[in-house]
């Protein structure tokens, strides 16, 4: 068990913590999200399993309470990012931030990038 | 009235004929010019020595760019980021422009300007009224041109020094070989990922950096790529297409400009940012001798643009190449012999996008099924929902129909659990209990979503009521029914 499950206090249920971080979308992807692009989100500090929230469980977090469009495999398929979505974590491509893994910190700035190809 | 109109369509077809007689005489004269320019260079090399020549009269030019190339290149040649020496890198650089679009106008423009040595324009298609809002080097006069043709008549009347070269195909993986090898540069100015994977390719396999952009709606993305362009295997090298996107999005989400719609000055903003791109990388001189090329890897960074945003510009820094890369990798398997054999199907790699089909016969009527009821029966009580977006609805709807957009449905069927309040938003109450309801949308693929999401919340009344979709949307009204209607 990590220290942080450790130091939430009593398991009252109603006091999870949450972290507040910046989630934008662009691209065309702020169409499944009420067609805005920004969005300020309070997410549960830790998944259920008591870990530290990752960007798979913001993924999840999103399509669950902040997608108000029924499309959701436009956004994720089979339980991932569905291909041809960046993620860009503090300005910076996701794959150097450790992917699906990376450990949300308050205050990071996440944005959902989708392709173009018009021209 | 006929009179006139058979007097336009006459004087229509002499002009276009017209055209076509001047394209092909500057074509003859372009020709002719190109054989005496190198005839004029031959001799230039061999009077050197022959001294009794008459030039005494005129002094030699004995500087490396021609007097007019150096009022017309004043301006940025003091620059220091080009100089003397980024010029003459311009004028021995050939640079590839693919696709002759809103992106590749621009460029081409750009390029033109600049006074690169070649320029070559690739695409298969031709000039459209439609395309006229933003690929600024067509023309209206020019429509139904090869679009190749007209970007290099524009260009040309730019800047005649520089040599263009026009493929008048679209570029595919049996001739992507001959064509790319002969330049230094690619733009990738097309508007599919079938093309931008092809490009990304060949782009890699010839070792050619690749400067690629893309636009839609109100946002805009530019990324250089295999910049440097070292072998595959190499790991000095930036990364390509398929170390940033490995995966094809699936064809269904792939929206085009046609189908999303695309503002001018965005996709232009790209295409001159790639031009600007392009620039500063002839000026290093890539694509020249090896010593001058960058050793490091430039820090791939990303683009993006997004007109309607507080802040328009951010640039993300992205990932090296990819050490498992289908393309650019130590494994890779991508070889030319490979790509010439058509080997890989970029079509179904990148998979296409299958037409709706969810109704059945008898759930669907024609554009002119439903005309006729509406002939026959004025006053038929019924309803016509209309679920293309807001933007096309206001532009033009058949009379009587009531518009709820398609992404309004999909939005109210994720957060209504209630199927009766559901209907009550779509359904007017004043429609009698058992009068048809009719969905009609833009090409009669989403209708059909619409029709079908409509029985299951029981709009349908166990078959009483008439639910269907008019097959063929607006297209087919336009087409069958009503030509004067604006389609969109
Ligand atoms: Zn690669």
């Amino acid at each position: 068990m990590s220290t942080a499950t450790e130091t939430v206090p009593a398991p009252t249920q109603v006091e999870i913590p949450k972290i507040s971080i910046d989630v934008e979308f662009t691209g065309g992807l702020e169409m499944l999200f009420s067609d805005q692009r920004r969005h300020t989100i309070s997410l549960p500090a830790a998944n259920k399993d008591g870990k530290p929230a990752t960007i798979a469980d913001l993924i999840h977090y999103l399509c669950e309470h902040t997608m108000k469009d029924a499309r959701k495999d436009l956004f994720v398929l089979q339980d991932h990012l569905r291909p041809g979505i960046l993620v860009l974590i503090n300005d910076a491509d996701w794959e150097l931030e450790g992917e699906e893994a990376y450990e949300i910190q308050a205050g990071d700035n996440i944005l959902f990038v989708s392709t173009l190809h018009g021209g | 009235m006929d009179s006139i109109t058979d007097k336009a369509e006459q004087l229509r077809h002499k002009i276009s004929q017209a055209e076509k007689e001047l394209q092909d005489l500057r074509m003859q004269l372009e020709e002719l010019e190109s054989t005496t320019r190198n005839l004029n260079t031959n001799q230039q090399l061999g009077s050197t020595s022959e001294s009794a020549h008459p030039t005494d009269t005129i002094p030699e030019w004995k500087w490396p760019l021609s007097e007019e190339e150096y009022s017309r290149y004043g301006r940025q040649l003091i620059l220091p980021t080009v100089g003397i020496n980024g010029q003459l890198h311009l004028k021995s650089a050939a640079v590839l422009i693919v696709g002759a679009g809103g992106l590749g106008c621009p460029a081409a423009a750009y390029l033109a300007g600049a006074g690169v040595g070649t320029l070559g324009v690739v695409d298969g298609d031709t000039v459209e009224v439609s395309n006229l809002h933003r690929q600024i080097a067509h023309s209206t006069q020019r429509v139904g041109m090869m679009k190749v043709d007209s970007l290099i008549e524009y260009c040309r009347g730019l800047n005649p020094v520089v040599s263009y070269v026009a493929h008048r195909e679209h570029l595919t993986p049996q001739n992507s070989e001959a064509i790319v090898s002969e330049y230094d540069l690619v733009l990738d100015c097309t508007d599919h990922p079938t093309s931008r994977y092809l490009i990304s390719d060949i782009c890699v396999l010839l070792r050619k950096p690749l400067v690629s952009a893309s636009a839609l709606r109100t946002d805009g993305q530019l990324i250089v790529l295999n910049s440097p362009p070292t072998a595959q295997g190499s790991t000095e090298g930036g990364p390509c297409y398929r170390c940033i996107f490995p995966k094809p999005p699936p064809a269904e989400s792939v929206v085009s400009c046609g189908e999303g719609g695309i503002l001018g000055p965005v996709v232009g903003v790209m295409g001159v940012l790639q031009a600007l791109e392009a620039i500063k990388l002839i000026v290093t001189g890539v694509g020249k001798d090896s010593n001058s090329t960058p050793k490091d890897p430039i820090a791939p960074s990303l683009l993006l643009f997004s007109a309607t945003s507080t802040t328009p510009f951010r640039s993300i820094r992205m990932r090296s190449r990819r050490p498992n890369c289908f393309a650019c990798s130590t494994g890779s398997t991508l070889t030319l012999k490979e790509l010439r054999a058509g080997s890989l199907d970029y079509v179904q790699f990148c998979g296409v996008a299958k037409p709706v089909d969810v109704l059945k016969p008898e759930e669907r009527v024609s554009a002119k099924e439903y005309n006729d009821i509406l002939t026959k029966q004025p006053d038929k009580d019924h309803l016509l929902l209309d679920v293309r977006e807001k933007e096309h609805f206001e532009i033009a709807s058949i009379p009587g129909a009531i518009n709820v957009p398609f992404s309004t449905i999909q939005t109210r069927s994720k957060t209504s659990t209630d199927d009766d309040s559901l209907a009550s938003e779509y359904i007017p109450k004043s429609l009698s209990a058992h009068a048809p309801i009719y969905v009609i949308c833009r090409v009669g693929n989403d209708s059909q979503l619409v029709t079908k999401r409509l029985k299951e919340i029981g709009l349908d009344a166990n078959g009483e009521r008439f639910v269907g979709d008019i097959e063929g949307g607006m297209l087919a009204w336009k087409r069958h029914v009503d030509q004067t209607m604006p389609f969109t």
